[in-house]
């Protein structure tokens, strides 16, 4: 039991530097499930929202179903974290959003000491007819870069549905990403994917963002926020397809790229199988704007502040 | 205060600007009056200091001290700044935090972001947690822009156009603005096609092929404005008897 109290205070401390409010970590008011290395420190289900979890020894197994018409008030907070400087840490999600529900998740995942630590995220996300879910997920890596990260989210979202994500890893050394993330939206579904990385050092940075407007009148955006520094590598793929009637998507690009040994590199996929469906993409690549950082310095910033300003409010 | 002397500019082989001389002084409202492509926001380009526009020859003298080799920020620094005509775009940063960025160098007294807002027309409530994004309107993001001059109450403040794309009523409150700055101790640079909006300054000059043609008060370079150049045959090659104005 020792050793597990110890671990509370890690993984409470670990979820602080993601920004997440520890009181909330672990509290009967909160739905939430709080997942250290393999083992579940925490889970609570609250009415309306069922949380099982099974620990397997790379990681755990979750399944979160909020019932339906269920209007969820507070978020339902997610920790994983993996506190030791090794280690492979998998997590299996399903999540079951039932009809007219409404529930918003806020994910931490902290990786404090990594040196070789991998993190797997493997998520099958159903949001049913009308139903509404936002995920935001925040990763917080140590400096050393030794993360391997994974998020992988198949996310299908029934008539009339809304699904928002937004995934943000920008403090500490990003390591290597790989971000998978791609929405079927059905009829009138709405789909937006978000990723916001800041890599430095040696990180690479892979972001693929795919929506499949399946549905007529269905609309996707996928946007992407990305700082390559140092001798980082990024690359993103923004794909959108059109298959039905009147759908609308977009995909939205702004890599920024830090010093002479940084690169970065984008690729708009865009098929339209309808002649209804419009499909639209924006990428800007390359160095801070050179108009935004002298208007900064216009009112007094040297060159160094008014770029960190520019990058701070794009990552915001 | 300022003193601009046989400022020329030479870009891609081409003069942009070509013996500009000009002096202000403090508090003074200068308006520029000039037509489209004579050098006007070029001028405000080479005072700012922005890259690319390091003059050919010439000097910048600013409270006496030689300014024409310094970059931007020291410029703005030593209490100058550019309201741009089309002002830059910032994701993720607030009104709030656009305003209080100027305030950290204000020269003539620091004014609250709510009461910038508030005299260039923009409710506080309304736009001090918005983002200086896209989703401004250009009229939205200009007034914005005038609000973070007023913010920096800067020693000497260039400001391109703040007129364009302003529906007419709104000139009033614009004139207004200028006049608060001078009224600070700022002196006003000010680039407008608007005669209405030039009549506030002090003194006005009129620009044509990179070159003062004339300065005077306003009524008159007005009127010289009105006459000679908006029916000038040959734009921005200032020939023969107009060369002589100057």
């Amino acid at each position: 039991m020792s050793d597990y109290s110890k671990e509370f205070a890690a993984i409470a401390k670990a979820y602080e530097a993601t920004g997440g409010d520890p009181a909330a970590l672990f509290n009967d008011k909160f739905a939430g499930l709080v997942v250290s290395h393999n083992r579940i420190l925490f889970r609570n289900s609250l009415p309306g929202v069922r949380i099982e979890g099974t620990e397997m020894p790379t990681g755990a197994r979750a399944k979160i179903t909020v019932e339906p018409g269920a209007m969820v008030a507070n978020p339902v907070h997610l920790c994983f974290g993996v506190i030791p400087k090794e280690g492979l840490q998998e997590i299996i999600s399903e999540f079951e959003i039932g009809e007219r529900a409404k529930v918003n998740f806020l994910a931490h995942c902290s990786f404090p000491n990594a040196v070789k630590v991998k993190h797997v995220m493997d998520a099958k996300i159903h949001v049913g007819r009308h139903a509404e879910m936002t995920y935001s997920e925040t990763h917080y890596h140590g400096e050393d870069g030794g993360v391997e990260v994974l998020p992988v989210a198949k996310v299908v979202v029934e008539e009339g549905g809304i699904f928002k994500n937004e995934f943000k890893l920008i403090k500490g050394a990003a390591g290597e990403v790989r971000l998978d993330y791609e929405a079927d939206l059905k009829k009138d579904a709405v789909g937006e994917l978000n990723a916001k990385v800041y890599g430095k050092k040696q990180d690479k940075i892979l972001v693929k963002e795919s929506l499949f407007l399946n549905g007529e009148n269905a609309r996707g955006l996928a946007k992407s926020r990305i700082v390559a520094s140092d001798h980082c590598a990024s690359e993103v793929v923004g794909e959108a397809v059109g298959n039905a009637p009147n759908t609308r998507g977009h995909v939205d690009c702004v890599e920024i790229i830090k010093g002479k040994n940084a690169r970065a590199s984008a690729v708009p996929k865009l098929l339209v199988t309808d002649d209804r469906s419009k499909l639209t993409h924006e990428a800007a690549i390359g160095s801070v704007d050179k108009k935004q950082v002298e208007t900064l310095m216009s009112r007094g910033l040297t060159e160094s502040e008014a770029v960190d300003v520019v990058v701070k409010g794009m990552l915001r | 205060m300022l003193q601009l002397i046989d400022i020329g500019l030479v870009l891609s082989g081409k003069p942009i600007l070509q013996h500009v001389s000009l002096q202000m002084d403090e508090a003074e409202i200068r308006s520029i009056l000039g037509m489209n492509g004579t050098g006007k926001s070029t001028l405000a380009s080479v005072i700012m200091g922005l890259t690319g526009y390091g003059t050919t020859s010439g000097r910048i003298l600013f409270h006496g001290e030689d300014i024409t080799r310094l970059p931007v920020s020291d410029r703005a620094q030593r209490g100058i700044t550019l309201a741009w005509q089309e002002p830059a775009r910032f994701e993720g940063l607030t009104v709030a935090e656009y305003l209080e960025i100027g305030r950290r160098f204000a020269w003539n007294g620091s004014v609250s972001p709510r009461e910038c807002l508030e005299k260039v027309g923009l409710h506080p409530e309304k736009y001090l947690r918005r983002a200086v994004d896209a989703t401004l309107s250009g009229g939205e993001r200009r007034r914005v822009e005038l609000a973070s001059v007023l913010a920096m109450g800067p020693k000497l403040a260039i400001l391109d156009e703040p007129d364009s794309g302003i529906d007419p009523l709104s000139i009033d409150n614009i004139v207004d603005v200028i006049r608060t700055l001078s009224r600070n101790g700022t002196a006003v640079l000010l680039i407008t096609h608007h005669e209405d909006v030039a009549a506030v300054a002090d003194r006005a000059s009129s620009l044509c092929g990179g070159t003062v043609l004339k300065t005077g008060d306003p009524p008159t370079i007005a009127r010289f404005f009105r006459n000679h150049c908006q029916e000038c045959p040959h734009v921005n090659q200032p020939a023969g008897e107009e060369a002589n104005y100057v």
